[in-house]
């Protein structure tokens, strides 16, 4: 069975008539950056917030790190503390300055101390390369800025697990690449990662493997290698076609 | 803000000496542009107030009589309004609760205390309630009563700021793994209260003014005590223009305390 730390089986998900996701299945390794590409209203964003509990599913099962997450008597809070997850529009809490969205979670979750939740919030700025910006409100920061707090306030949990959900697409072409590195170091590092992204130079740089979805369906599963290079279904052809010509 | 806002009203009670009220210059000043029009009468009804009781032993007689009642209108609007912003707080969260329970029923709350007019319900509580869990202060009925009916209207003040946050905001806070109501507590509800404070200022003057209503059963404020010296001294015009104009001032100094909340949280983000 390998070390499989996100185990999902014959998942459906549907809103209202729409059937978002039919029968996936889907298996992410420890370690491993896993890229799912597909058009939008695929099911990529449903299946992401399936592995943490933001959607229920209406069947099948998903196991992360062996808590069966949908089962009504996991305690879903505890998966996600342990899996973090990076929002498209960032969802940084406004009222909050940079240094208190990180320590804010920390504290009430993790009930650690004001200066342990301080010294990891301001260790992260660091590493997202922007300690100066501690004090900020979220309005006084880029784009590219506020997603790398919302980064580190993920990582402040110690997360096993990351979940990009197309971190990239509300930032301007500028502050992407800001928001990849840091993304890139985090692959490096060898955390668990489950990326939505068309990003191809994170997914060239990164990605173990990679899968597209369309229809609420996985259609192929690849390394990215073999995707670009070869792939198997016209769908796949005609998609990859359509967002490397550009 | 307030550096600002001192100096000119310094100014303005300067302008009002020098020229008096409603002669056709006034409003040519630059200064009194700026001021709107409730701080006018707030300052001509304060010198019409202070004139009449300083000339007339009548006004200062009526006063004197009403003044106890002063104290009990500030004492019930306070305690009253903050019984409402606990069982609204408690409503708003039932509001927009998923559970069916308590969704019923705090919209049966609302429901019913909403099309029920206050002063039946005021009558309602003191005589029905309150003796069924032994309240015997007519004080403490009025304050449960008026609680009990603003409550439901904060309610639906709390449930429209609750709402107006968007939804990304609990799904990062419960993505962290915070549970619904530690959401609720440090994420959402800090956002919401600086959306609803204007209008929660506003349910206060509100408040206050039907405190009035409390004069029906028995309650020694302002009303009342109006009402009282008016019985006693048939003094009719002096009683009920006092007890009209100290109700003016009150509610119109609130309303330049919600005007100032709300340039300071529309302001500052």
């Amino acid at each position: 069975m390998g070390d499989s730390i996100i185990e999902i089986q014959n998942v459906d998900k549907h809103f209202g008539r729409l059937q978002a996701l039919n029968s996936v299945s889907m298996r992410v390794e420890r370690g491993e950056v896993m890229v799912i590409i597909g058009p939008s209203g695929s099911g990529k964003s449903t299946l992401l917030r399936c592995i943490n509990g933001l959607e229920h599913v209406d069947r099948g099962m998903i196991i992360v790190d062996g808590i069966p997450v949908t089962h009504k008597q996991t305690d879903i809070n505890k998966v996600r503390a342990e899996v973090g997850m990076v929002f498209q529009l960032f969802n940084l809490f406004p009222h909050l300055t940079a240094l208190d969205n990180i320590c804010l979670a920390q504290q009430v979750v993790r009930k650690r101390s004001r200066q342990e939740a301080e010294a990891k919030a301001r260790n992260l700025l660091d590493k997202v390369g922007i300690p100066e910006k501690a004090d900020s409100y979220p309005s006084q920061l880029s784009g590219g800025q506020q997603q790398r707090v919302a980064i580190a306030r993920a990582l402040a949990m110690d997360p096993k697990i990351m979940l990009f959900d197309e971190p990239t697409s509300a930032l301007d072409p500028e502050m992407i690449k800001e928001v990849l590195d840091v993304m890139l170091d985090l692959a490096r590092e060898g955390m668990t990662m489950v990326v939505v992204s068309h990003e191809m130079g994170f997914v060239r740089a990164a990605a173990n493997r990679m899968v597209f979805m369309d229809a609420g369906q996985i259609i192929e599963e690849a390394t990215p290698k073999e995707l670009f290079t070869n792939p198997k279904h016209e769908r796949t052809k005609l998609f990859l076609k359509s967002i490397l010509h550009h | 803000m307030v550096s600002e806002s001192k100096p000119q009203s310094r100014e303005i009670v300067s302008d009002v000496q020098r020229w008096g009220p409603a002669t056709g210059r006034l409003l040519a000043i630059p200064a009194l542009e700026r001021l709107p029009w409730w701080g006018l009468i707030l300052i001509i009804s304060a010198i019409f107030v202070v004139y009449s009781v300083l000339v007339s032993a009548n006004y200062q007689e009526t006063l004197l009589f009403l003044a106890d009642g002063i104290v009990v209108t500030v004492q019930l609007s306070v305690l009253a309004y903050a019984l409402a912003l606990v069982l609204g707080l408690i409503t708003g969260l039932g509001r927009v609760s998923k559970n069916p329970i308590l969704y019923t029923m705090a919209t049966l709350y609302v429901e019913v205390i909403r099309g029920v007019p206050l002063l039946v319900l005021l009558i309602y509580v003191a005589f029905v309630v309150a003796p069924v869990l032994g309240l015997r202060d007519d004080t403490l009925r009025a304050i449960l009563g008026l609680g009990i009916g603003y409550g439901a209207y904060l309610g639906e003040v709390y449930r429209a700021g609750i709402e107006s946050i968007p939804r990304g905001q609990m799904e990062a806070a419960r993505s962290l793994g915070m549970t619904y109501l530690q959401a609720m507590r440090h994420v959402i509800l800090p956002q919401a209260i600086r959306v609803i404070l204007p209008p929660l200022g506003n349910d206060f003057i509100a408040m206050l003014k039907d405190t009035s209503l409390a004069s029906a059963i028995s309650v020694p404020e302002l009303m009342l005590l109006g009402r009282m010296n008016n019985a006693r001294t048939f003094r009719s015009f002096e009683t009920f223009t006092l007890v009209a104009l100290i109700y003016l001032v009150m509610t119109l100094i609130l309303s330049a305390g919600v005007r100032w909340i709300e340039r300071r949280t529309s302001g500052g983000r």
